[in-house]
């Protein structure tokens, strides 16, 4: 008899992977990333082939008579804004900002929030306690207008933008890990690990840290669209990436004057932060479903369909 | 019940305190000339001493801290250091808009938000539930200044071209004065607040009736023949507003923040408008009264929130 399907052993990441590569939401998601991430890394390779450096200002060829932007045309592929730069490439520079921030911003937050939170969960007692509450304290903190003051006060940047960021997320990766290892802390690994004399950095990173990676890479996933929009809210108020440098967030602002005149000042940015943004949520919301199959409440004894 | 709600108060008041110091440390502990600031570049050393001993500058940071602090308890938040008006009147000059752009804003977000998702939930999987949910999820990914810009540009502009004035920007009315232009100037930044806001609640509902129609109560209230539009709002909808009002004190304690960016791109004279034209002028208590103000506001929601748990789930009375 001869064996037609080979039975394998399968590990949860690897299940997690088929069920997203299935997933034709997942891949058309990681698809547009794919190419926002070429876009930003080939931003200065479009400078070169338009001839036109994101901070250029064409006075003669990229504003009109009376000095109003020039729409999409064989010269400017995207057109131009009101100081005659060119819209297509400082979109592709703007990406890299968006990109950058995103991801280091949330890297960030989901660091600083599985440590703490592992180390509540880990230690309990007091250090539970602290730890908690200043989870509390940041979570219940206005955060846009402390972020914009103290954006105005350090003097905005790309540096100030990302600690920002990181410092007004990191809670709720905080919270949602305490909460998974204080249940880890009980399982029967853990006690025998501790029986075996292993220290509390060794339980913490070694044997809890791999537990919580599904939850630490969702939030991941979607935290970067959020960060991304918090970057473009900052530039947009004038407290996030300082122009010149191109943002989003800063060629929204700019938008703000000539909407009437040139739409693609609006709409060409504006389409290229909901395209990241959206597809990132899509991804994360796909890669909760992959690793937690249960989340899928669709199908759940009892219920409709 | 009290026992847990005094400890929920004393905690809140204890955050407050915890924000105004924190505001204290970064605006006045740092070395940097507050005096110069207020009087300008070209103020002399004279009229630095004179500001300085006004406000009191020139005392050690304990006494500058215990002052303030003492000012605040007492609901004196200064006064702006550019146009010497005191924050409270500034403050009670521009909430009548914020609070008309946030509570319409609310309501509208309750009302799509949860709608949505009950609409979604009723049937999981159909053609409406993937829509909504794609609808909703375009809306979240889109920060509240964008969705803004994008009303205006398509509500009113495309509009405006066609000769046609349903929505301009840039001014408000008071309610008092005439409703239907109060309503006409906040149809468009309600929208903008509700569709972004909304969407949370929409998945969120979504989420949170699906459970709770997985439930064995609600086989039972099948079972004894209740219409479905019966055991879907009464039974299933009544256990998953819970998550619903954890979400809405969140929101409705940070509304402050989503007030800032829709007041800006629809130039409304609001407190979000005033905070963010202080931060570029560096007028401090302006900064200050209004950061203290908000985070009050997110720390009285919680407080409401834990009420409203209890009103809806017994189990959170014991």
């Amino acid at each position: 008899m001869k064996q037609t399907t080979e039975i394998r052993g399968r590990g949860p990441w690897q299940l997690a992977y088929e069920r997203l590569r299935r997933d034709r939401a997942a891949i058309g998601s990681a698809i547009t990333i794919l190419i926002a991430v070429l876009v930003a890394l080939s931003a200065p390779l479009l400078a070169q082939i338009t001839g036109h450096p994101p901070t250029m200002q064409f006075g003669h060829t990229g504003l009109g008579p009376t000095g109003i932007p020039v729409g999409p045309g064989a010269e400017f592929w995207l057109g131009t804004d009101g100081l005659g730069r060119d819209v297509l490439v400082r979109i592709a520079y703007g990406t890299r900002v968006s990109l950058l921030v995103g991801v280091v911003a949330s890297g960030l937050a989901v660091l600083i929030g599985a440590v703490v939170g592992i180390a509540a969960g880990w230690f309990g007692g007091i250090v539970d306690t602290i730890l908690s509450r200043l989870m509390d304290v940041v979570l219940s903190l206005p955060f846009l207008v402390l972020a914009l003051a103290l954006a105005a006060l350090v003097g905005p940047g790309l540096g100030i933008s990302i600690f920002l960021i990181a410092f007004f997320s990191w809670a709720t990766v905080g919270r949602v890990v305490r909460a998974e290892a204080k249940s880890i802390r009980e399982r029967e690994y853990v006690q025998a690990a501790r029986a075996l004399g292993a220290g509390n950095a060794h339980i913490m990173f070694v044997e809890m840290l791999p537990m919580v990676g599904a939850t630490v890479i969702v939030y991941a996933t979607l935290l970067i669209p959020a960060s991304i929009g918090f970057e473009a809210t900052l530039s947009f108020l004038g407290l996030g990436v300082p122009p010149p440098t191109p943002s989003w967030g800063n060629m929204l602002a700019d938008a703000m004057a000539y909407y009437k005149v040139a739409w693609w000042l609006l709409l060409f940015p504006g389409a290229a932060l909901l395209g990241v943004t959206y597809a990132f949520n899509v991804l994360g919301d796909s890669v909760r479903d992959a690793l937690d199959p249960k989340h899928d409440q669709t199908i759940k004894p009892g219920g409709q369909s | 019940m009290i026992a847990y709600l005094l400890r929920r108060a004393a905690w809140g008041a204890l955050v407050v305190w915890l924000v105004a110091t924190l505001v204290f440390v970064v605006y006045f502990a740092v070395p940097r000339d507050v005096a110069r600031l207020i009087a300008g570049r070209q103020a002399s050393e004279e009229t630095l001493a004179v500001v300085r001993a006004r406000l009191g500058l020139d005392q050690p940071l304990i006494v500058q801290y215990g002052r303030y602090l003492g000012r605040l308890t007492k609901g004196d938040l200064g006064e702006s250091f550019i146009t010497q008006e005191p924050v409270t009147t500034i403050i009670a000059r521009d909430i009548p808009v914020t609070a008309s752009l946030a509570i319409g804003g609310a309501a509208l977000w309750l009302l799509l938000g949860i709608s949505a998702g009950v609409v979604a939930a009723a049937r999981p999987r159909s053609r409406i539930d993937r829509a909504i949910t794609a609808v909703a999820l375009f809306f979240y990914s889109m920060p509240s200044f964008l969705v803004g810009q994008l009303l205006l540009f398509f509500l009113f502009f495309q509009f405006y071209l066609a000769g046609i004035e349903l929505f301009p920007p840039g001014s408000y009315v008071p309610l008092s004065e005439d409703p239907l232009q109060w309503m006409r100037f906040l149809i468009l930044p309600w929208l903008t607040i509700a569709l972004v806001t909304g969407a949370i609640y929409a998945r969120l509902t979504r989420g949170a009736m699906l459970e709770a129609l997985g439930e064995d109560y609600i086989r039972t209230a099948r079972a004894k023949g209740l219409s479905e539009r019966r055991v879907i709002l009464r039974h299933a909808l009544r256990s998953s507003l819970s998550p619903v009002v954890t979400q809405f004190g969140i929101d409705i304690g940070s509304l402050l923040g989503g007030a800032i960016v829709t007041e800006v791109v629809f130039g409304l004279p609001g407190l979000g408008r005033e905070v963010v034209q202080a931060i570029l002028k560096q007028d401090l208590p302006v900064i200050i009264g209004v950061t203290i103000l908000s985070s009050a506001l997110v720390v009285g929601a919680n407080l409401l929130v834990d009420l409203l748990h209890a009103a809806l789930d017994p189990r959170v009375r014991v």
